[in-house]
């Protein structure tokens, strides 16, 4: 049978499959366990969230954007919010501020617990994925007293955020503060970081050099992974940030090249140090006053015009593109997920001839990507 | 930080002196618009000159406005070393909007440029593999632009409105 | 529906044959107390002769019916010591009940060897009912849970409730399967398991049948399973269980090799195939295991207990059945009883490997505390001791093999899961040499020293043996 081919195969990773995150369609080329090729298909989880936002007030878009990047909602939330008052030159009230630097860092947190323990259970370690849960199980719960929803929060709105914080969730997040860092840090590094079986199955793995990197419009811990100390929070401050002190962790070849998964998961556990950092300075620094400015709670009416902004989400930039005319519609909405362009890099890293089946579950996991942003 | 954005917009008129149609300097939110034939230039331009070194494509987009008869093609640029930023505008031709492809500049146009070709339906001249990304590859329709109609029915799935 | 029938007949028949056995056993040990003989002193050389027993075959027919010794010995083998051997224990017992005469032999000899499979088998099916709760409550507690609760007390009843659903799952082939392989792949990964459990003893003198190629007869075995796992994959016509299927044959075949290195080892030490007699040169106090009579066989037990993880499958070798990559590896198309079989084997073959691992390594059912070994072993020792003292050995020794289960599920859900190529490297450019290092250190040790226990320390203080 001459045209039986025996060396390549065709293998389709599928919208439905364990460590894709999210329908994720991937069609491989291998030759036995090495990749040869790769070709990403995305699109499965596409809601069309720029033309309903053509067809809803600028306060029913804000759930819309919650859910593009559902794992880490409060930024998502924050970025149309702040892309809106820069429209509007609104000016926020300063306890409004504080709040939502609290929340944005916190969800921050529970967004890198989930990526680390989803890392971990790819990597077929299952047990940090329970233990990062137990903790995230925390912050959700905080959550739930400050605006009832685990999830998709629609907590930061235009002008402020819906909700004041009291004292008793105050107290909670400063016992969670205390709880969580460093011991339980130190439990995560303990049990997965710096694991011999992890350190090689993810050292030398996927490395992505900088200039790829920014040239294929990674951003986030991804590229910072790769050594470059970009962070939004620092480069571009919105809303208080440029008041904390905090550091940015890169990645820096500790465990094999610099830009490899390792890299990019040590990035995330440093960030959550840092992230804690922050959440404690803002909670002392908490004023008094009000919330929200309950004018804009009530409609917005931006001028015309138009206005691009964006924040650092847990997976790097999430922009915001509004174009307005003058109604209380907004004209245009486009949203620019980071994981969009993350997971452009993955065909370009799998390509290169040294990558095994099992290094590409890594590399995607390494990536740390949530299709509700790809697709919107 | 880097320069800021009137004095940007200055460098790349200097540049492209004809090709400038608009530099709005002045609004909330800078941005130039510029004709549809220099844009891979320019592109090559924003990205090696060395005052310049936009590096990082944050996004393109477009916005379609059917008074006017154009679509607008929106290019959201941002520095990694000088840490400033740009938004370029290239107005096109309703009826056939084709703007020359930046996927050679900065990688990232590939994706971006394939959504705003799914979306709105602009045409980028030297991509490599204009394809739909987000809807299903044998749809048809630009859904984004303002007149579009969901068709009755996608391969035998009636489209039912509550 | 006859298939939950069938099988619900056929677990209470091996739930009742399991009671039915060491009551069995326990009358014969009333009736014949087992001889004085000790084991085999400590032997120190270092290739003893091959220690040969029974399994003469009787001369030419006797006109007179013959005996449960001539039966055992025709069929079965007697030991120098006397006592009791599964079949042995049924030919004694066809023949106290006075059936002998009028049973055809051959009738005898064949219930005789059902009897004993399906007690082994039904010890397996206990074993694994119980292996399943262990594992999932060590591991919910690894992992701050609590693990099953609600059905029976602390959910042991849990895996019952799992048995019925999976017996009652639609039993699905997908339609482009190869039929044949399909349907026998289960089935040959678990007969090449159980078959495994024939030589293994469970205490002293509870013996399937004691092989005098014993450890060799496990061994070899073996592979039937590999082949069983092969043809699962193929025969799923899914590319991922092709996948799997791929990674396994080559990691089952690699890592026989050091545990066949550990396996010579040992063997070199005791001088013989045979897994009572192996255990019985380690009679006595703790020091005189194998796992502690050279720092080379200390070694060798590490690495027989890695490559048994790898054997096993279980993880950080887990990569057959990798779940987060493979979905289920070469048993993803298996439903129902079919992925029970699977799920079975798997946890019969980790207590094989543990028994395994005890038997050569860690003392069999010696519990290393000499006055306790000795309870029931003299010659004019009551029965209520010589009851006792088996029971003890059978304890110890099904207390040792579960501790190493525990450690086995124990490793599984701490540490993640090796690629292919570091499995590889691992075994044969990591475990394959110090193995063959370790096999020459040893033999020269032993050779050297004499057999002495515990590196040769207590001997040099005068302690006793």
């Amino acid at each position: 049978m001459p045209d039986i081919k025996t060396e390549e195969m065709l293998l389709n990773m599928g919208p439905q499959h364990p460590s894709t995150h999210g329908v994720f369609r991937v069609v491989v080329r291998t030759d036995g366990e090495m990749v040869l090729e790769t070709e990403s298909h995305i699109g499965y989880l596409h809601r069309c969230f720029e033309k309903v936002a053509e067809n809803n007030n600028y306060l029913q878009v804000v759930p819309y954007t919650d859910r593009m990047d559902y794992l880490c909602a409060m930024a998502n939330n924050l970025g149309y919010a702040q892309t809106v008052e820069k429209l509007m030159q609104l000016q926020v009230p300063e306890r409004a501020e504080h709040i939502r630097v609290i929340v944005t860092e916190l969800n921050r947190i529970a967004s890198h617990l989930m990526a680390f323990g989803t890392y971990g259970m790819d990597i077929g370690a299952m047990t940090p994925f329970l233990y990062a849960f137990r903790d995230r199980e925390m912050i959700l719960k905080i959550f739930e007293k400050l605006c009832g929803q685990r999830l998709n929060y629609s907590y930061v709105r235009i002008g402020g955020v819906t909700f004041d914080i009291t004292d008793e969730i105050v107290a909670d997040i400063a016992r969670f503060c205390e709880y969580f860092e460093p011991s339980i840090i130190k439990e995560y590094n303990d049990l997965l970081s710096y694991n011999g079986i992890f350190i090689s199955r993810t050292a030398n793995v996927g490395v992505l050099p900088v200039e790829l990197a920014i040239s294929y419009g990674v951003t986030g811990p991804s590229l910072r992974g790769s050594g470059l100390k970009r962070d939004l929070r620092k480069d571009e401050p919105s809303s208080i940030y440029d008041r904390f002190e905090f550091d940015v962790p890169v990645g820096t070849g500790e465990m094999g090249t610099i830009g490899d998964c390792w890299d990019r998961y040590m990035v995330r556990i440093r960030e959550m140090t840092e992230s804690v950092k922050i959440i404690r300075q803002a909670l002392d620094a908490l004023p008094p006053g009000e919330f929200c400015d309950k004018k804009a709670f009530r409609g917005v009416k931006p001028p015309k015009g138009e206005v691009y902004h964006k924040v650092e989400g847990a997976r790097g930039e999430v922009g915001f593109y509004l174009v307005s005319d003058g109604t209380n519609k907004p004209y245009r909405v486009k949203a620019r997920g980071p994981s969009f362009s993350n997971i452009s890099v993955l065909d370009a890293l799998t390509s290169r001839g040294d990558c095994m089946v099992a290094d590409m579950v890594a590399i995607i996991g390494s990536l740390d990507i949530v299709m509700g942003e790809v697709d919107r | 930080m880097g320069l800021e954005r009137a004095e940007i917009h200055e460098i790349v008129k200097t540049k492209f002196p004809d090709a400038v149609l608009e530099d709005a300097a002045e609004a909330v939110d800078p941005y130039i618009v510029v004709r549809p034939e220099v844009v891979e230039d320019l592109a090559f331009f924003v990205r090696d000159e060395p005052r310049l070194r936009f590096d990082l494509l944050s996004a393109i987009t477009g916005v379609d406005y059917p008074d006017k008869k154009v679509i607008e093609v929106i290019y959201c640029l941002d520095s990694t070393v000088h840490k400033h930023w740009l938004i370029v505008k290239v107005p096109l031709p309703r009826d056939n909007p084709r703007v020359a492809s930046v996927e050679k500049v900065w990688k990232t146009a590939d994706w971006h440029e394939r959504e705003t070709f799914d979306l709105l339906g602009v045409t980028f001249e030297g991509h490599h593999n204009l394809v739909r990304i987000l809807c299903a590859e044998d749809w048809e329709g630009h859904p984004l632009r303002r007149d579009y109609v969901m068709p009755e029915s996608y391969r035998g799935i009636k489209n039912v409105v509550y | 529906m006859t298939r939950p029938r069938n099988t619900a007949i056929l677990a209470s028949a091996c739930i009742a044959l399991s009671v039915l056995g060491p009551a069995l056993w326990a009358q014969e040990a009333a009736g014949t107390a087992p001889t004085a003989a000790p084991g085999a002193a400590q032997d120190g050389s270092a290739v003893g002769g091959i220690v040969q027993s029974g399994a003469v075959p009787a001369p030419a027919a006797e006109p007179a019916p013959p005996t449960a010794a001539d039966l055992a010995k025709r069929y079965g083998t007697i030991p120098e010591q006397g006592g009791l051997y599964l079949q042995a224990g049924f030919y004694q017992l066809v023949d106290a009940l006075g059936l002998a005469v009028t049973l055809p032999e051959w009738l005898v000899v064949l219930v005789a060897l059902l009897v004993v499979c399906l007690l082994v088998f039904g010890f397996i099916n206990v074993f694994a009912l119980f292996a399943v709760w262990l594992e999932r409550k060590v591991s919910a507690h690894i992992q701050c849970r609590l693990g099953p609760m609600e059905v029976g007390p602390h959910g042991l009843l849990q895996t019952i409730a799992d048995g019925i659903k999976l017996t009652a799952k639609e039993d699905i082939i997908p339609r482009l399967a190869d039929r044949p392989l399909y349907i026998l792949a289960p089935i040959l990964v678990f007969t090449g398991v159980l078959i495994r459990f024939v030589p293994l003893p469970f205490g002293q003198h509870l013996v399937a049948s004691d092989l005098d190629l014993g450890l060799f007869f496990v061994a070899a075995v073996g592979t039937v399973e590999v082949i069983g796992v092969i043809m699962a994959g193929w025969s799923s016509n899914n590319k991922w269980s092709l996948f799997g299927t791929i990674r396994t044959a080559t990691q089952m075949v690699s890592y026989e090799i050091p545990i066949g290195f550990a396996f010579v080892a040992v063997i070199a030490c005791a001088g013989s195939f045979s897994l009572q007699d192996i255990v019985n040169q380690q009679r006595g106090w703790f020091w005189n295991w194998y796992v502690l009579v050279n720092p080379f066989l200390t070694i060798l037990s590490i690495v027989y207990l890695t490559a048994s993880l790898a054997e096993c499958k279980r993880a950080p070798f887990d990569l057959p059945e990798a779940e987060s990559e493979l979905v289920s590896g070469f048993h993803t198309e298996y439903t129902g009883m079919r992925f029970g079989l699977f799920f079975l084997s798997e946890y019969a073959a980790m207590y094989l490997v543990s028994a395994v691992a005890v038997v050569i390594f860690f003392g069999g059912w010696w519990s290393g505390i000499r006055p306790l070994d000795d309870i029931g072993m003299s010659p004019g020792s009551p029965p209520a001791a010589a009851i006792a003292g088996f029971l003890l050995k059978a304890a110890v020794f099904v207390t040792k093999a579960v501790v190493l289960v525990f450690v086995q599920v124990w490793v599984r859900w701490t540490l993640p899961r090796v690629r292919l190529d570091q499995m590889m490297h691992l075994c044969w450019k990591v475990l394959l040499p110090i193995s063959l290092v370790c096999l020459v250190g040893s033999t020269l040790w032993q050779m050297a020293s004499g057999g002495a226990g515990l590196y040769g320390i207590p001997a040099l203080l005068g302690l006793g043996s």
